[in-house]
Formats: C-alpha cells, structure tokens, sequence
C-alpha cells in the first residue's frame, strides 16, 4: 500500500468514525423521545389534568402537581430572572473594564454549572431550617439560583451586541444613562432577553435536584407557598420507584409532559431570538 | 412654555437633570447589587456547607475522606465510598463521552452539508434540555434491563479470561451499578462537550485550513495539525466542563447506581455517589451527626466541582483571549 493510499484510509476511517458518532448520539434522543411516547401518551386523558395525585389502586391524575410545578417555576423565574437581567445589565453597561465585573461574570459561570443539589443543600440550609419547614417558597428560591446564572449570562451577551452609537446617540441628546438603558438597550436586546428568561424556565421546570430538600412533595391538593406543594418531578421520583403499576403509569405521563413541555419552551426560545439575528 | 414656572433656583431643566442623575444612581445601584448578589451566593454556599459539616468534619478530621464506613447506627461516617463513585462514573462517563463529543463536533463543523448543521446542532442540544430525572427514570425502566439481558452477560463471556479487564468487567449483570450509571452519564454530558468543541472549532481560521488543505492534507490531517493544535485549551476546558457536570448529576446516578455503601472493582456491582447519596438519605437522616455528614459531603462535592469548574472557566478564557489577539 502506498503511503498516499494509507493517509486516504485514515481520513476515511476517521470521518466514518465521525459520522458514527454523531448518529450515536442522535439514536440516544431518538431512544429517550420514543420510550416515552410509547409509556406515556396511551395513558393521557382528562383526569391526568383534572384530578389530583391518588393514593396506590386509586384512581386519580397530576393535577395538583402540574399546578405546583407552574407555581414553583414561576416563583423561581420571577425570583431569578429580574436580578440576573439586572446584573447583565450591570456587567455589560456599567461594568465596563472593571475587575469586580470579571470577578462576577467567573463565579457567574461556575455557578452555571454547579451541582443543582448542592443549590437544594444551601437552600435548605438558609431558609427551609430558618421557616422550620419545607415550603414551595424555598423550592422557587432553590430554583432561582438555577435562572440567575442563565438569564445573566445571555442578557450580557445580548446587550454587549447593542453597538454603542446607538447608546452615543441616545446620550447625545441628554437622555440620562439609566433611561438610555432601559428604554433603549433593552428594546434593542429584546428578543435575546427573553430567549434567556424561556431557557430558564425550560432549564428548572424540569429540575428535582434542588426541590429534594426545599419544596418537598404535598400528596394534597395545597398552593400554599409557605407549604411543602406537589410537583411533577417530586411525584415522578416518587411513583417511578414505589412498587405500583398505576403509579408507574402516571409517572410516564409526568415525563412525557414535562418533556415535551420542555422541548417546545426550547424550540420556541430558538424561533424568539432568530428574526433579531437576521435583522 | 408659559405655563413653566420659572423660579431663578430651578428651572425645568436642571429638575429634571436631578430626576435623571437619581435615577441613574438608583438603576446603577439595583443593577451592582444584584451583580453582586452572584458572589454572595457563591460564598454563601461555601459558608453555609461549612457551618453545616463542622461538626462532622471536627468529629472525622481529614479521616472523613479516606473512610469507607458508613453507618447511622453507630454514627461512623466516611466519605470514600461515595467519592470512590462518583469519580468512577465520571471517569467512565469522560471515557465515551469524550471521543463522541469530538466526532460530533468535527461533523457538525467539517464534514456536514450546510443544511444539515442546525438541525443536528439542534437535536444534540436537545439532549442536555432533557431533564436529569427522565434519564433516571428511563435508565430504571429501559436501559438497565437492556444492559443486563444483552449487554452485561456479553461484556463477562468476552472478558471473562483477559487479565486487567477481566477484573474490571465483573460483577452480577442486573443492570444495575456503576457501569451502567457511567454510561447514562456520557449521553447527558455529550451535549455540553459537544457545544464547546464546535465552538472553538468555528472560530479557526478558515485561512489555516484552505492552506493546509491546498498543500494536499486530507481532512483528518487538517483536524490533527491545524484544527486542534489551535483549539487545545478550549477543547480541553469543554472536557473539564463537562466533567464537571458529571461529576455533580444527581437524579440520573440515583436511579441507576443501586445505592450501596462498598467499594468493589468490578464496574457492574452497585456503589454510590456523593449526589446520590445526598438524593437518597438526606430528608431522612435523623440525628445531628447524620446530617452534619451529609452536609459534609456535599462541601466534598461543592469543592471538587468548583476546582473543576473554574479550571474550565480559566481555560476557555484563555481561548477567547488568544482570539481576541
């Protein structure tokens, strides 16, 4: 074999490994989606949405804990997502060349991807010990710190984007740098923003790690926020490693609609931030 | 304008700069504070964990990692076992995740057709907005008995006799161990390796490559001496990236790992991790000691995760200097 005929075998062995790798990882997603179409559809209907979690043999559905879900997303997203946009503000306007931006946007990053237990853990620790009890408010806390981290980091890249004639312009004209910011640099920031508001909400609707310790689980219907509240991924642990066959069920019917819920809020954050980088 | 009282002190226009000055200093301050606020939480953590594990860490001593006792009866806590799988899944997970990661990039990047590359990019990010817990139940139901009617009793018969593996690939096939926990790990970590190699990937000059490939270099030639050679340091920080995520998973290990406090060679045993450990036995250790080891393990936890982490972060930012040279 010539030299020239070995170095093309490699290449074409490599880029096969390459193309094998890529439908590796391809087969997983489309392993994951159909197992949990095929456990979790056929058991879909009007009481999963109606009715609350049942005790073992009874009929029943999620209702209560889908509403604690919304609750405990939202309570995590209105927490978390103003002050990360605010502290994206501050790293790409105000922070400018300033050690203590650098210093924030590093510790920003390790919090991105620190453990989401050890977040339930410092949650615990600092509110669910100080209330005395478990309660849907620490759970949206807990996931707070989750929304934080991410909203921060895409608010600064997206207004970092905002070419600074636009802010000259504005401040040429005498417009005070806080209203230059929020009525200009915000509009025109827009659609990234809340690309990374939906990436949060998609990131922690899923999240259990950090509800472990905080929100708990309710069996009853409760929407109190100073109360341990039902959630669909609490009530999915829960039922995927209790002994019963209708409870397996339910929790498929959890996965699958947490999944796909999570699948469009992705899709849809995609389909928000294209016109702003065509246009 | 007749309606504008003019008093000689005020006018209109320097209320209003006085308007605009304590807004700017209000806004200035909201938004400092919370930027501020990601650091306190930063060492809150630290200082919360710690409070949290001293009495534990007082009562073990630097003993606390190097024990593999773990016993609520007699309060003996040691962190081996849990730290002992956590890195075995880790490793096992960077094992595969690792080559895949880079064939997926290098596709995506080199080799795809233009329209295909945002629907792959796409697809293999959907992996990471799966959550953690449908891997874990998946994992339960599906992949475990998968490993342990097809994949485990094959791996014994074809190791059985060869020396190191042999005793490495050993252990009763019910699907349920470290391996499988290893396994589960690489697909949820992919997505993230994958993200960060295509990446740095992009931002090589098309110059470098067009050069190369003029003097005749095939395309796995460019990769190996243009293509990595320059993206060393972010390649490197995506691994470190994704080994710290998998070093922190929690509910995909707890479903699958089996939750047992030993420590064995052979990779199908069940074990446990630090995460894990934490998921399953926190809400209900009664007792201070109890507690106070667990919190401890979670500083184990939080410290080896920030190491990695900022070892990452450091690395990418290298990267993103050298390309803004």
């Amino acid at each position: 074999m010539t030299r020239y005929q070995k170095r093309k075998l490699i290449n074409r062995f490599n880029m096969g490994a390459s193309v094998a790798t890529t439908l590796f990882g391809l087969f997983w997603l489309v392993w994951l989606l159909w197992t949990l179409i095929i456990n979790g559809a056929g058991h879909i209907d009007l009481a999963v949405f109606t009715q609350p979690t049942p005790a073992p043999g009874n009929s029943g559905g999620l209702s209560n804990a889908i509403v604690g879900s919304l609750i405990v997303t939202g309570v995590g997203t209105l927490i978390g997502a103003p002050i990360g946009i605010f502290a994206g503000t501050y790293l790409a306007e105000y922070g400018r060349g300033h050690k203590i931006a650098s210093v924030v946007r590093f510790f920003n990053d390790v919090l991105l991807s620190a453990p989401s237990i050890i977040l339930g853990l410092f949650v615990y620790e600092i509110v669910v010990v100080s209330m005395g009890h478990f309660s849907a408010l620490a759970g949206g806390i807990a996931l707070s710190l989750i929304v934080i981290p991410l909203t921060l980091r895409i608010t600064e890249n997206m207004m970092r984007l905002v070419s600074d004639q636009m802010r000259e312009a504005a401040a040429a004209l005498g417009i005070p740098r806080w209203l230059v910011i929020t009525r200009i640099v915000y509009r025109a920031a827009l659609s990234g923003i809340i690309t990374g508001v939906i990436l949060g909400i998609a990131r922690i609707s899923g999240e259990t790690a950090p509800l472990l310790f905080t929100a708990l689980n309710n069996q009853f219907s409760s929407y109190d926020l100073f109360a341990p509240i039902a959630n669909l991924p609490m009530v999915i642990f829960q039922y995927a490693l209790s002994p019963y066959e209708d409870w397996h069920h339910l929790a498929w019917v959890g996965a699958f609609l947490i999944t796909f819920a999570i699948l469009a809020l992705n899709i849809l954050a995609r389909v928000v931030l294209r016109p702003s980088k065509s246009g | 304008m007749s309606d504008i009282p003019a008093e000689a002190g005020s006018p209109l226009h320097v209320v209003r700069r006085r308007a605009g000055a304590l807004g700017d200093r209000l806004f200035h301050g909201i938004t400092g504070l919370s930027a501020i606020l990601v650091l306190a939480v930063i060492i809150g953590i630290a200082i919360s964990l710690l409070i949290g594990a001293w009495p534990a860490l007082m009562k073990f001593g630097l003993g606390f990692l190097t024990s593999d006792s773990w016993n609520p009866v007699t309060n003996d806590y040691g962190a081996l076992v849990a730290i002992y799988g956590t890195l075995v899944t880790s490793l096992i997970a960077m094992l595969i995740a690792v080559p895949v990661s880079f064939g997926i990039a290098l596709f995506v990047t080199e080799l795809s057709p233009r329209w295909l590359r945002r629907p792959i990019s796409t697809a293999i990010e959907l992996l990471a907005a799966i959550p953690s817990i449908i891997y874990g139940m998946w994992g339960l139901f599906v992949f475990a008995p998968f490993m342990s009617n097809y994949v485990q009793p094959w791996l014994l018969d074809t190791f059985e006799h060869v020396p190191l593996l042999g005793s490495l690939i050993a252990g009763p096939p019910i699907g349920i161990g470290v391996f499988t926990a290893g396994l589960i790990l690489a697909i949820m970590v992919i997505p993230f390796i994958t993200a960060v190699m295509r990446d740095t990937f992009e931002v090589v000059p098309g110059v470098l490559k067009e050069s190369s490939y003029a003097l005749g270099a095939t395309t796995w030639e460019v990769v190996r001496s243009v293509i990595l050679p320059y993206t060393k340091t972010g390649v490197v920080g995506g691994i470190m990236l994704g080994l710290g995520r998998a070093l922190g998973e929690t509910m995909a290990v707890t479903f699958v790992i089996g939750n047992s406090h030993n420590i064995n060679l052979g990779l199908f045993y069940p074990g446990n991790s630090i995460a894990a450990t934490l998921a399953n036995e926190f809400t209900e250790a009664d007792g201070q000691m109890y507690t106070s080891a667990l919190i401890a393990l979670g500083l184990v936890l939080f410290v080896i995760t920030l190491i990695v982490l900022s070892l990452a972060r450091l690395l990418l930012m290298r990267l993103s200097a050298q390309e803004g040279k």
